[in-house]
């Protein structure tokens, strides 16, 4: 299987805050959750995959070629979606449009794009600057979809949008997976409705990458559970990953395979687990 | 063919899909080289995870109730009656020896318990 995405010893210094050494492999045709507290490193790890910013060391291959070297034909293969979109606010449907197809030439798809806006309803004769925070997403998320793009990056996009807007961009994330040559990659630090569709958690924290495992792995490995103080101080110390401990007794994340067998464990969703490490360490 | 998928089960999503598939093999819902719908598909339907439904079918084609054909999809496997006989009997076995369980703390003697057994099987026919 090949990767869409290499990452190899990449750092990067801003100011105090360091960025790695971040090692990263997605296979072709996976969906990775890109997740971390904000401040962590995930846009500034989307920024140098884009090449906005240039690394103080490592390597990046993105669908098989180095980021350095790449030209604009192999990066008519990126699709990107901010949770800012970078038109100028008095332009409308038609010259965003116009726009692109210049950018893309021959692999810009009119049909598609037109398709989009239509089944998400964006007004034509209306200024950008004039959209709400929806519809400039949708809008963002229409233009990265509509030229044929191998590997699309998603930076917050979905972060502050209502539920139902949500829901729809899941249904149009999943279809774009249909091509098993598609590979997405989308951070964020609400996961609830994205994490169903992720085949893989890449989690940073503080510049490092603690961990990037199938999501699966991650629900079977880890278990949440609440327990009397008595029992906590019982609990093998190496079995807690992170607790709560309140007046009344203590939640705690344990690894499943380090606590007796009869105790009686409930799924983590991505986001406690997330929670846990963070805070339950701390 | 339906599959449901819920988050209060114990049992992980890979497995509530294998377990739904293969039922509807076992029960002819699902007849030979019947085509499977496409992994991709399925988790786009049902909103998880391409691998999480690829482990099902790995599985199921492990286990010999389906193949894959490179390039065409997956199709539930030529009938292996002695493996289907073989798994229906391991079913049957289980859930007698549950009964005895009961029985036994019932204090119910296997002489009634085949009386009923005889009794269950009038009735399932009638409504056949």
């Amino acid at each position: 299987m090949t990767n869409a995405i290499e990452l190899k010893g990449i750092w990067k210094r801003l100011d105090s805050f360091q960025l790695g050494p971040l090692d990263m492999l997605v296979p072709e045709g996976s969906v990775v959750g890109y997740i971390g507290e904000n401040g962590a490193g995930k846009s500034t790890t989307i920024k140098l995959m884009l090449g906005l910013m240039r690394p103080d060391g490592g390597t990046i291959r993105l669908l098989g070629h180095d980021t350095q070297t790449m030209g604009p034909k192999e990066k008519q293969d990126l699709a990107f979606v901010f949770d800012e979109l970078f038109l100028p606010g008095e332009m409308k449907l038609k010259q965003a449009e116009t726009f692109h197809r210049y950018l893309y030439g021959d692999a810009w798809q009119t049909e598609t794009f037109r398709a989009l806006c239509k089944r998400f309803k964006l007004p034509d004769e209306r200024a950008i600057k004039l959209y709400s925070r929806g519809m400039r997403m949708q809008l963002a998320l229409a233009l990265a979809l509509s030229h044929q793009a191998k590997l699309l990056l998603l930076d917050e996009a979905t972060s502050g949008l209502d539920p139902v807007i949500r829901d729809d961009v899941l249904d149009i994330l999943l279809e774009y997976l249909q091509d098993e040559r598609h590979t997405i990659l989308i951070s964020s630090h609400i996961l609830s409705d994205i994490e169903k569709i992720a085949d893989y958690i890449a989690f940073v924290h503080e510049g490092r990458l603690l961990f990037m495992e199938a999501k699966d792995t991650l629900t079977e490995k880890y278990g949440l559970t609440s327990l009397s103080k008595e029992q906590l101080a019982e609990l093998d110390p190496s079995a807690v990953v992170g607790k709560r401990v309140h007046r009344f007794g203590a939640d705690v994340l344990v690894k499943r395979d380090l606590v007796p067998v009869n105790m009686e464990l409930e799924k983590a969703t991505v986001e406690e687990i997330m929670v846990y490490m963070i805070k339950g360490s701390r | 063919m339906n599959i449901q998928i819920k988050n209060s089960s114990n049992d992980p999503i890979y497995l509530q899909i294998k377990n739904q598939i293969r039922e509807a093999i076992l029960s002819g819902k699902l007849e030979e080289n019947e085509q499977l719908p496409s992994i991709r598909l399925l988790a786009k339907e049902l909103r998880i995870s391409v691998i999480t439904t690829k482990r099902a079918y790995d599985e199921l084609e492990r286990e010999g109730y389906i193949h894959s054909v490179q390039g065409k999809g997956s199709f539930v496997a030529a009938k292996n009656q002695e493996l289907m006989r073989e798994t229906l009997l391991r079913k049957i076995e289980a859930s007698l020896t549950e009964a005895l369980h009961y029985a036994k703390l019932a204090a119910i003697p296997p002489t009634e318990l085949e009386t009923m057994l005889r009794l269950l099987e009038d009735a399932d026919d009638k409504c056949d």
